[in-house]
């Protein structure tokens, strides 16, 4: 009980859910900001239960580890690179003609699946 | 105390995540993530990691926001998955839960940790701060080879440019004509924004802060000031922004090349003169973190003029 009561446990779990949410909004949502958006919340969840491993590597001193610590920053920093390309890949969906956009794209590729089984 | 405070930040990041997830559109869903961001800034000062939460408030928060921001206004609702793949999502995410849930109740005791490894070589590196000391020391290599992500994901970026604007200029930030309230903050803002930036550059040797938070505040400055049109955006193809940008990882690679002619091993750095050799470094990726996060968030180089952009991509 006592170690459910501190608080590297209390934000572990909280690390866990994080993770959680994000997986499920990566698989359900429709729209591609909002999976991004969701891959995000994942990342953030997964930085946090090395941050509680971090904290409970506490010693020398240091209030945590600093090599998780510093993994952490450098996640963070190529999570943000991984984003904004993501992005710039939507923002450039986005200003394509309509007949090019992904409901379309769908439709287009089942009716070549269509004439290939025929 | 402390507990109970800690729980209402875990239940608020938690019901921030919870927002992103089920808001009806994608800009609330935006707005929700700058907010959980900093929510887990708060989190991760109560870790005892204030170059984290430095890190997760300037970058994870702030400049990643700006990029959903502003993409998340553009987009046109899609409907979710349908009921099945949502329950099937629901269990595969319930499951990985309780797996972590599992994982962290049972960490092993003691923790493993390289504190003792990291505080007991701080003092041949000059440095104060043990996690600038991992980053720019311990695994410099890491570091480095982060300044090239950041880069290559600005080629990814500025290669979804058509040819013949390749060596152009990025779009304005914002179309529209900025409201004067805009427009003052952007003038008496920015000088702060730069001060408080060089600090964190300068304080990270010794105490949080570093290139990464130092050059994401500077960042944010330069982007308030293209956000209220005071000056447009620099041309792709100008020789000094690029030699900006290829300043700090080549200045980082060429003191990592000098490292084995005179301390005996890449990026490794003479005893004695380490923390100006490190400070100079860390100068130089931090003016060029700051310009590629600035440049990430804008969109890659376009035609002049209102024009949206064509389907096209070969002149």
């Amino acid at each position: 009980m006592s170690a459910l009561l501190s608080t590297p446990t209390l934000f572990g779990l909280t690390g866990a859910a994080l993770v959680a949410i994000g997986l499920y909004g990566l698989i359900v949502q429709g729209d591609a900001v909002r999976r991004i958006l969701a891959f995000n919340i994942l990342g953030g969840g997964i930085f946090l239960l090395f941050g509680v491993i971090a904290r409970r590597g506490a010693g020398a001193g240091f209030g945590g580890d600093p090599v998780p610590q510093a993994m952490v920053i450098t996640g963070i920093v190529v999570a943000f690179s991984a984003t904004a390309l993501a992005v710039a890949l939507v923002r450039r969906l986005q200003a394509l003609p309509p007949e090019a956009e992904d409901g379309d794209e769908a439709t287009a590729g089942a009716s070549t699946e269509r004439e290939a089984a025929s | 105390m402390s507990l109970v405070l800690d729980s209402f930040l875990g239940v608020l990041a938690l019901a921030l995540a919870l927002r992103v997830l089920l808001a009806r559109e994608a800009l609330a869903a935006a707005i929700g993530f700058v907010g959980l961001g900093l929510v887990l800034a708060l989190l991760w000062v109560r870790l005892d990691a204030a170059d984290v939460a430095l890190t997760e408030a300037a970058i994870g928060s702030g400049v990643t926001g700006l990029v959903l921001l502003r993409t998340a206004a553009a987009a046109k609702p899609v409907a979710p998955q349908g009921v099945a793949v949502r329950g099937l999502a629901a269990l595969i995410a319930f499951a990985v839960f309780c797996g972590l849930a599992a994982l962290v109740l049972t960490l092993p005791e003691p923790a493993p940790s390289l504190a003792d490894e990291a505080a007991a070589h701080l003092e041949a590196t000059g440095l104060g701060n043990p996690v600038t000391a991992v980053l720019l020391v311990y695994r410099a290599l890491d570091t480095l080879l982060e300044t090239v992500v950041l880069l290559l994901a600005l080629i990814g970026v500025w290669s979804l440019s058509a040819d013949r604007d390749w060596a152009g200029a990025p779009p304005p930030l914002w179309r529209f004509a900025p409201t004067p309230p805009l427009v003052f903050l952007a003038r008496i803002l920015p000088p702060l924004g730069i001060l408080m930036g060089l600090y964190l550059f300068w304080t990270g040797a010794d105490t949080p802060g570093g290139a990464f938070q130092g050059g994401a505040v500077l960042a944010a400055a330069w982007l308030l000031v293209l956000l209220a049109g005071l000056r447009a955006p620099p041309a792709a193809g100008s020789r000094r922004l690029r030699a900006l940008l290829l300043f700090g990882p080549a200045l980082f690679l060429a003191v990592g090349a000098l490292g084995v002619v005179f301390a005996g091993a890449f990026l490794a750095y003479p005893e004695g003169i380490a923390k100006p050799i490190i400070l100079v470094v860390e100068a130089a990726i931090t003016a060029s973190i700051a310009v590629t996060l600035g440049l990430l968030v804008l969109d890659p180089p376009q035609p002049p003029g209102p024009l949206p952009v064509e389907g096209h991509s070969s002149p």
